[in-house]
């Protein structure tokens, strides 16, 4: 009654069948006929294959690997960054972060203003591209005619796919005139009493940039704030219907509150996109480090000032600065996305836990 | 055909729950072998221990010794192989929505990469027959998605699949309790063809299910086994009274 002793191991790749097995195959095959009381042939097969201990192992290893390399790049990027910035982080220490001089010619440095610009600009964008997203990601999601729907999504994609460079460039052409001539006099009129719209408009400044930066992480939130509240059973929307519930209070109880750990999620990465943007931004932001409280203001990002100044930095100390704020860069996205997942943390602690 | 199983001292916990609190059993070959009691009493933790499914949640674990014929499941071989001998099939349909019906009998063999065409057709067809499903899904055998069948035909279809692999047991838990009173009787004229050449242990809060299929029947109650017996005793001439009160609708 014992199986016939045949070892097999499988190839850790199952889409390559190992040699051996066919072997096995033409054993089975063979003994289609087994005589009365034998194991029949698929579980003679079955038998003879190995435990899986091995390949199981090495398949954790594999991933255990993978897993570890992420730690590996971002220790090897960090260690860069911090030798090649030695010379201002020696001259200024942390006071880098919050000095807000930067004058190349007599080599006085900090990063103040260029963080206040990534976060300005980042957090406005935010502001105004979260509610757009949600509301394009309810109406494909809940109320869009099934014909329209994927034309939507598939424009809504598209958007994500075109480079930042040319984002940067209708900025220049479409944006930036039309904040100059039109929209900038518009807010300076009507909401030049909050301080935010004063002082000469260029057109360049705070405010296109953030629009831009808006347009550009506006699919990204969209297009997975739509997948996250597709994967919500229609059980939960049948569930609130059923109580009587209107179109928007299914969407708000039976939607959106089962998606929104998925939504935070979907805002964090937008804000990591434009915390990083660095091409459009540079075009439209005016290039200045400045601090000021009108969103007309020319400002700078942590991120634009490094592709904007890289290729004229003369001397080392000037090339340490950039490279400095290159890990400020690095520092801000940490601490920000930290900040985020804490609110998650946060909001979801006092809910009740989940099955499964 | 099946093999018995005999169960010693087996423990079983969640976390800190102590969900099977030695246990102590020996289930003939095959035989149809029914589990009852009321919800929370560990019958279901229990069969999952005979195919050491138990284990794959992380916080649970189990103690004892289960025995199927000479083999040890929890000292001589690796839960894969081990379920590799035992079928199972799962309280709710659990088709896999992106293959053909063909392809979901067909995976217990093609993922430990069985290639032989005709044996795998041969297999398919046997499975089917052998699962009443066979007439109604012959025609688009490879063209319908195993999830566009109907819940009971799912059911069947999962059933099928289990025997695909020639198992020496099969568990079922609460197979029909998803399932409509049509697709129940199926089910359980099913188990009844079934039981002469497999071990099978069912678990079921049907007590009329289990007087239907099953030789044996073994009643359990806040995660112990409290009596287990013929059937046709449990059902007549219990000897626990509390055996006695569920059977008789007292409570659970």
């Amino acid at each position: 009654m014992t199986p016939p002793q045949m070892t097999i191991e499988r190839e850790p790749n199952p889409s390559m069948p190992a040699k051996p097995l066919t072997a096995v195959t033409n054993f089975v095959a063979a003994s289609v006929a087994a005589p009365e009381g034998a194991p029949s042939p698929i579980r003679q097969f079955l038998r003879a294959r190995g435990s899986g201990g091995v390949a199981d192992k090495t398949f954790a290893a594999v991933m255990l690997v993978c897993a570890l390399s992420i730690f590996a790049i971002v220790l090897f990027i960090l260690t860069i960054l911090i030798a090649r910035s030695k010379l201002t982080i020696a001259q200024f220490g942390f006071h880098f972060l919050t000095r807000s001089a930067w004058d190349p010619v007599s080599g006085d440095f900090g990063a103040l203003p260029f963080i206040f610009g990534t976060l300005a600009t980042s957090l406005l964008a935010l502001a105004m591209a979260v509610p757009l997203a949600l509301g394009v990601a309810v109406f494909l999601t809940e109320l869009c005619p099934q014909k329209l729907r994927a034309p939507i999504s598939f424009v809504t994609e598209l958007l994500a796919a075109i480079p930042s460079v040319v984002y940067g460039l209708w900025a220049v052409f479409v944006l930036v005139p039309i904040m100059r001539d039109s929209l900038g006099p518009f807010l300076s009129k009507y909401l030049g009493w909050t301080g935010f719209f004063e002082g000469y408009n260029f057109g360049v400044g705070l405010l296109t940039a953030s629009i831009i930066l808006a347009i550009m992480i506006l699919p990204i939130i969209s297009s997975i704030t739509r997948d996250i509240m597709l994967a919500v059973p229609t059980s939960q929307r049948e569930a609130v219907l059923a109580l009587g519930a209107t179109r928007w209070e299914m969407i708000r109880t039976g939607v959106l509150r089962n998606a929104r750990i998925g939504i935070v999620g979907a805002i964090i990465l937008g804000l990591g996109r434009a915390l990083g943007e660095t091409m459009a931004v540079t075009m439209v932001i005016g290039n200045h480090p400045d601090i000021s409280k009108s969103l007309f203001a020319p400002a700078n990002t942590l991120a634009s000032v490094i592709a904007g100044e890289f290729s004229e930095a003369t001397g080392d100390m000037y090339l340490s600065a950039l490279i400095e704020i290159g890990l400020a860069l690095f520092l801000v996205t940490i601490v920000v996305n930290a900040i985020a997942r804490a609110l998650v943390w946060a909001v979801t602690r006092g809910t009740p836990a989940r099955a499964n | 055909m099946g093999v018995g199983i005999n169960v010693e001292h087996l423990n079983a916990w969640y976390g800190t729950t102590h969900t099977l609190q030695d246990i102590n059993l020996n289930i003939p070959a095959n035989h149809a072998t029914a589990l009852i009691g009321p919800s929370g009493c560990g019958k279901s933790t229990f069969v999952r221990c005979l195919n050491r499914m138990h284990e794959t949640n992380p916080i649970a674990r189990a103690t004892g010794t289960v025995k199927m014929g000479d083999l040890d499941i929890y000292k001589d071989a690796s839960p894969v192989e081990i379920r590799r001998r035992v079928g199972m099939v799962f309280q709710r349909p659990n088709p896999f929505p992106t293959m053909s019906i063909y392809d979901n009998v067909a995976s217990g063999l093609k993922l430990n990469g069985f290639r032989n065409r005709a044996i795998l057709d041969e297999t398919v067809e046997r499975s089917l027959k052998s699962a009443a499903l066979w007439e109604e899904v012959k025609d688009d055998l490879k063209k319908k998605s195993g999830a566009s069948l109907s819940g009971g035909q799912q059911q069947r279809m999962c059933i099928a699949r289990a025997l695909a692999v020639d198992p020496e047991v099969l568990l079922m838990d609460e197979p029909a309790s998803a399932l409509d009173p049509v697709s129940t009787s199926k089910i359980e004229d099913l188990i009844f063809q079934l039981k002469s050449q497999y071990t099978i242990v069912i678990v079921t809060h049907n007590m009329q299910q289990a007087a239907r299929v099953a030789e044996n029947t073994g009643f359990f109650l806040n995660g112990k086994m409290v009596e287990f017996d013929s059937t046709h005793k449990i059902f007549t001439n219990p000897k626990d009274k509390r055996t006695e009160d569920y059977i008789t609708g007292r409570f659970g």
